[in-house]
C-alpha cells in the first residue's frame, strides 16, 4: 500500500519536510499513517486530517493511493 | 458562482463591478447584493503586522470553497456568488477576501454572505504567517468575528 502524506503551515515547520510516502501493509486508518510519519506518537487533538482533499476523522479508513494531509487548524479570511 | 484564487494584489470592488456587468441574463432580476471584504490589518495581538504570508493546500482549498458556496445555494435562493480570495505574500492593506452574494431580496442575500466568509474562515484550508517586528509567527485563531 502507498499513502502520499502531506503537512502544511507550522506542522509542516515542525515536521521539517513537506510530504512523505509510505510503503506499508499494515496501515488501516489516518491514525495509524499519522504513527508512522511521527515515530509512534499520539494524533494530537488539535491536528486537522483530510483524505484526498476532503475532511477525515482519525478513525477514518485509507486506501492503496490515498493522499493524506495533516494541519493545524485554518485561519484564512480576515475581518 | 465563481472561485477564484489570487496570487497578486486585487480592486475588490472593480472585480466586483466586472463581474456584474457580465452576468447576463441575471441583470434586472437581483434586487439585493452583500458583500464582505476582508482587509489585511496592520496590528494583531498589540504587535504591529509588516507583512503576511497566506499558505493553502491547493486542490483542497478550491474544492473545499466551491463545496461551501454550492452548500450555501442550496440552503438560500441565490442568483448568484463571487468568492475572491488572496494567497502568497499580503501587505496592510491588501484586500484578503471578496464575497458577494446576489438575491432577490436582502434577508438571502445578507445571510448567504455571512455563512460564507464564516464556512471560508473555519474550514477553508487557509494558513496565515505574521512579520512583525521579532520575526515571524503562524495565526494561531481565528478572531471572533
Amino acid at each position: 500500500m502507498t499513502i502520499r502524506v502531506r503537512y502544511f503551515a507550522s506542522l509542516r515547520e515542525k515536521m521539517g519536510r513537506v510530504e512523505d510516502t509510505l510503503v506499508y501493509e499494515d496501515i488501516a486508518t489516518v491514525a495509524d499513517v499519522w504513527r508512522v510519519v511521527s515515530t509512534g506518537q499520539p494524533l494530537p487533538d488539535h491536528l486537522l486530517c483530510a483524505i484526498n482533499l476532503e475532511y477525515a476523522e482519525p478513525l477514518a479508513t485509507v486506501r492503496d493511493g490515498d493522499e493524506v494531509a495533516f494541519f493545524p487548524p485554518v485561519t484564512g479570511g480576515m475581518g | 458562482m465563481t472561485v477564484i484564487l489570487c496570487q497578486t494584489e486585487f480592486s475588490p470592488y472593480a472585480e466586483m463591478d466586472a463581474y456584474q456587468q457580465s452576468m447576463g441574463e441575471a441583470a434586472g432580476r437581483y434586487g439585493a447584493t452583500s458583500v464582505f471584504v476582508g482587509t489585511m490589518r496592520d496590528l494583531n495581538l498589540g504587535d504591529a503586522v509588516t507583512q503576511m504570508t497566506l499558505e493553502h493546500y491547493p486542490g483542497m482549498t478550491e474544492l473545499r470553497l466551491g463545496q461551501i458556496v454550492a452548500e450555501t445555494q442550496a440552503r438560500w435562493a441565490l442568483i448568484d456568488v463571487l468568492v475572491i480570495h488572496r494567497v502568497g505574500e499580503i501587505k496592510p492593506n491588501d484586500a484578503i477576501v471578496l464575497v458577494a452574494a446576489w438575491a432577490m431580496h436582502r434577508g438571502a442575500a445578507f445571510e448567504a454572505c455571512r455563512h460564507i466568509i464564516e464556512e471560508l474562515k473555519h474550514t477553508a484550508p487557509f494558513w496565515k504567517k505574521e512579520s512583525i517586528r521579532d520575526g515571524e509567527r503562524w495565526v494561531e485563531n481565528n478572531t471572533e468575528g
